[in-house]
């Protein structure tokens, strides 16, 4: 997988880059490399609607899929997106108390969107759909699969900046440590809205 | 950040907590109206686009309010947009490619 | 002499104590000094292309005449996958990986790049990609699928052996190594030029780094995809290609070339920057058409997204598809036409020194132009439909691949040897290296677009006699061995040099750029001061402050005389970044990144990952969790002093 290792924090005193442009260099970084990921999930997106309607073995998505139940998910993925942006306007304004809060909050709602997926998938697997099954197992679970693994990341980032908080390290001044997670936190909301409307709602 | 670091818009357009609030019920709404569309029969053939326009406005407010790029230099959503761009020329082309479009095969 | 002042205890509070030894194996392994990642990159590729070379003399040999039982099938079909494989990813890739990363931060007058340990990071990951990728040689089962892997050879059901498995994984970390180093490069080019170095002063040599890493950004997450989805059918049984449920072996030349078709460009745009910094230093004239050149590497890299399926032709795509695509090919022959008059325009009417690296550059100038010729062959689909497949392609490819990257990155090696070095290569040797190796190379890939045009395939192992094809190939591996003897006089001159070699100071070429405003080679900080740009070819506009930016300057002529000549023509002070007093920080000290374990503990993780992958599924979660420890101790690293 193509993840760029970027670190998350950056070391305690040194000043916040700020080159030619003016603009914060981590910043940058973490944009540049939601422009890529864009065309790494284009190709899985691609994928996965080059081969729609192409399956002949059961079980077929309609046969799957429960859009209630997934769309729970999906706006508990929404509304995480709110507290991750919560969390920052917090740390902005110097509220330390709040961002942790709100960071919970964030990866709370997130490991719902997680267990809301291992729960479908658990269930999908029984009614005798897995990644070999046929076009529509591996496409669904291989893309589904790769933004859940971006969302767990992210999970992870959020707990990460939360134990950092709470030793009081993210101050009003690393308030771009959290932005820079938000960014990627966000990105992967907006690839589930994405998902969401081509993998599930739209009918075969 | 205490200071404004030049560069960055200065901050009277910034949203507060209150038009974030705001941004995520519409979020939720735009949602249950997915959903419900979904499930009305008399809408099935203009199903497709309706979904991709009210999920492009999800998409279009997460990125602008949440994301911030709204408010932040251009050189970060020009990087986005080329991004995003490049995806979508591509992968529609293969759309087309794989016959789904109607123009080929 | 600047007061870098390097820490003397290590600092505490990371996991392990940051190193601070500045010689000796261990500050190899830990440097995050591009100057030094560029030397790791250099000497690697060095290495792969005798690897590969050594490949390709094999193959030549087995098809110096019909029927010859030198190698097998299998082992030919192993070479021209490795060989292909070799040259792209371990050789012209991480060759022009040396030179952006040695050259560029001097170029645009920084002190390194803005993530230093992304940058270690990505050496090391490369070393990893390089080394699991030619595991195979030791199991005896190497990748022998072609270095484009098409399926559903590569599938489980006709590649039983685990010889694929060992293409997909290299590559994959390759990947992960050209990301890292693709987003590391566009950061720093947009946020570390010196003031007043506004995009469009920039040497043309940090314009192609720019563009070449926007689009690896872009172009490397599709064939990761790729590669994901044929790992995926191996180790898990999904059916991306395979055709018994429903799967398209097309969707993978699809998701393939949409990568492959700008690689190719990635493989040639810094080979085209670097010919760009020679041909002006070498004509004493500024670059011709400096902003149409910077237009047209833009174009080609937008357009080099819009041509891939013109690698299909001739699998069925439709009129309409193969009429777009060959437009778009068409299309993309204009910017590079632009690119080749304006090298020759610079030359005319310049005072052309024909040293090794003019040499060099010009060669590539005009083997390029052959070798796009051909290329436009190929872009009309019914000559392609004849081409396809047969030697007349690979034909095409040598020519803008060796005779343009190739030829490029050497004129590159010659003409920055000395800013790496300190010392001046053998010019002697190095006009014999180049004649050698322009021979050498004609003589190779020339008849081999007679033998593509009379029809010989493409990846065989052997052909009949009375086909009209022996004298050719005859030819073409006579060719292959002078080449060989070209990089035998390369190695001795280099060797030579670096014993005995002159002495360079530092502007041995009387250059335009900021490289040569420094030492040879540069000291650890690079800039004591960090140079204010006014100008394009900022370093030419304050040796010759005379001179009009489109005048030429000889050394005879009148404004030349007046002055003072070449090396010694006078730099205001307030500009002079040699041996002006350090800029200082609150400490009295130019603060340098400190050296770190970390990229070196994280690319060892992926590595782990890597062979759990390979060989035995239990390491990959060790890898992965050796890997974000590192990401950990990365981000909680103390700065030292």
């Amino acid at each position: 997988m193509a993840a760029a290792v970027a670190p998350p924090i950056a070391p305690a005193h040194v000043e916040e880059h700020q080159g030619a442009t003016g603009l914060n260099t981590r910043k940058l970084l973490m944009w540049a490399f939601l422009g890529s990921d864009c065309m790494f999930f284009g190709s899985l997106i691609g994928t996965y609607l080059v081969y729609r309607g192409r399956t002949a073995i059961h079980p077929l998505p309609r046969e799957v899929f429960d859009i209630p139940y997934t769309s729970v998910s999906a706006f508990a993925l929404l509304m995480s997106s709110l507290a991750m942006v919560l969390a920052l306007a917090a740390i902005q304004h110097g509220d330390v108390r709040r961002l942790k809060i709100w960071l919970l909050t964030t990866a709370g709602l997130g490991l719902v969107f997680i267990g809301g997926q291992i729960y479908e998938f658990t269930t999908f697997g029984a009614e005798g759909l897995n990644l070999s099954t046929s076009i529509f197992g591996s496409t669904f679970f291989v893309l589904t699969g790769f933004h859940g693994a971006h969302v767990s990341l992210g999970i992870v980032w959020l707990l990460s900046l939360f134990m950092l908080a709470r030793r009081g390290i993210i101050t009003q001044e690393r308030s771009l440590d959290v932005e820079i997670g938000g960014l990627y936190w966000h990105f992967v909301d907006i690839v589930w809205i994405i998902l969401f409307t081509v993998v599930y709602l739209i009918p075969i | 950040m205490a200071a404004h670091p030049p560069g960055q818009t200065v901050e009277h357009a910034h949203p507060g907590a209150r038009e974030y609030i705001i941004i995520a019920a519409i979020l939720g709404i735009i949602t249950a109206i997915e959903v419900a569309v979904y499930y009305v029969d008399s809408l099935r053939p203009i199903l497709p686009p309706t979904l991709i326009a009210l999920s492009a406005v999800k998409f279009a407010l997460v990125v602008m309010f949440y994301m911030h790029l709204k408010f932040d230099h251009p050189i970060f959503t020009g990087m986005f947009l080329f991004g995003l761009a490049t995806a979508l020329f591509t992968f529609v082309g293969f759309l087309f490619l794989f016959g789904f479009v109607g123009v080929f095969h | 002499m600047a007061t870098v002042t390097a820490p003397t205890t290590p600092a505490r509070g990371g996991l392990i104590a940051r190193p601070i030894a500045p010689t000796g194996v261990w500050s190899w392994l830990t440097t995050v000094d591009h100057k030094r990642i560029g030397i790791l990159y250099g000497s690697t590729a060095f290495f792969f292309f005798l690897v590969g070379g050594i490949e390709a003399l094999l193959m030549r040999t087995q098809l110096i005449r019909p029927d010859s039982t030198f190698l097998g099938p299998g082992e030919f079909n192993a070479l021209f996958t490795m060989h292909g494989t070799t040259m792209i990813f371990l050789v012209v890739m991480p060759l022009s990986a040396a030179f952006f990363n040695y050259i560029v931060p001097l170029q645009i007058g920084a002190r390194d790049v803005a993530f230093p340990r992304l940058n270690a990071f990505s050496y090391w990951v490369f070393l990893s990609g390089a080394v699991l990728m030619h595991l195979g040689f030791l199991v005896r089962s190497v990748p022998d699928v072609g270095w484009f892997a098409y399926a559903n050879l590569t599938s489980r059901a006709f590649s039983p052996s685990g010889s694929v498995d060992f293409w997909v994984v290299g590559l994959q970390v390759l990947g992960v190594a050209s990301m890292a180093a693709a987003l590391n490069f566009l950061i720093t080019i947009i946020q570390l030029r010196a003031p007043g170095m506004s995009l469009m002063r920039m040497p043309l040599f940090t314009w192609t780094t720019l563009i070449t890493s926007i689009l690896m950004v872009l172009a490397f997450p599709v064939v990761t995809v790729a590669l994901v989805e044929l790992m995926f059918d191996r180790l898990f049984g999904t059916n991306f290609f395979n055709t018994a449920q429903g799967g398209d072996p097309i969707l993978w030349q699809h998701l393939f070339w949409v990568f492959a078709h700008p690689e190719v460009y990635i493989l040639i745009l810094p080979a085209m920057g670097i010919v760009s910094e020679i041909i002006p230093t070498f004509s004493r004239k500024p670059l011709f058409g400096y902003p149409f050149m910077v237009y047209a590497v833009a174009s080609i890299a937008f357009l080099s997204f819009t041509v891939w399926a013109h690698h299909m032709f001739t699998t069925g795509l439709g009129p309409i598809a193969v009429s777009f695509f060959a437009a778009s090919t068409m299309l993309i022959a204009v910017p590079t036409g632009v690119k080749i008059f304006n090298w020759i325009s610079t030359v005319h009417g310049g005072a052309l020194s024909l040293k090794t690296p003019a040499l060099f550059a010009l060669g590539f100038v005009g083997l390029f132009t052959i070798g796009g010729l051909s290329g436009v062959m190929h872009a009309s689909p019914p000559v392609d439909t004849q081409q396809q497949d047969t030697y007349f392609v690979v034909a095409h490819f040598h020519y803008v691949l060796f005779g343009g990257s190739i030829f490029g990155l050497f004129g590159g090696l010659y003409y920055w040897f000395p800013k790496f070095s300190g010392r001046m290569l053998d010019e002697t040797l190095g006009v014999w290296n180049f004649i050698l190796m322009f021979v050498g190379f004609n003589l190779t890939f020339g008849p081999q677009h007679f033998l593509g045009v009379d029809g010989m395939p493409r990846r065989i192992f052997t052909y009949p006699p009375n086909m009209g094809w022996d004298l050719w190939n005859l030819v073409s591996t006579v060719g292959a061995y002078i080449l060989g003897l070209a990089v035998l006089v390369l190695m001795y001159n280099v060797f030579k040099t670096l014993r005995s070699g002159e002495r360079a100071g530092n502007d041995p070429w009387d250059g335009r750029t900021l490289e040569w405003a420094i030492a040879s080679p540069p000291p650890h900080y690079n800039f004591a001061t960090i140079p204010t740009v006014n100008s394009r070819d900022a370093f030419w506009a304050e040796k010759h402050p005379y001179l009009g930016t489109h005048e030429l300057a000889s050394n005879t002529s009148e404004l030349a005389v007046a002055g003072n000549p070449g090396a010694e023509a006078p730099i205001p002070d307030a500009h002079d970044p040699r041996g002006a007093e350090p800029e200082h920080d609150g400490h009295g000290h130019i603060h340098m990144p400190d050296p770190s374990y970390w990229p070196l503990i994280a690319g060892l993780g992926i590595f782990v990952t890597g062979l759990g992958l390979l060989f035995s599924i239990p390491l990959v979660p060790i890898g992965l969790f050796i890997l974000i420890a590192s990401v950990y101790g990365w981000s909680l690293e103390p700065v030292n002093g």
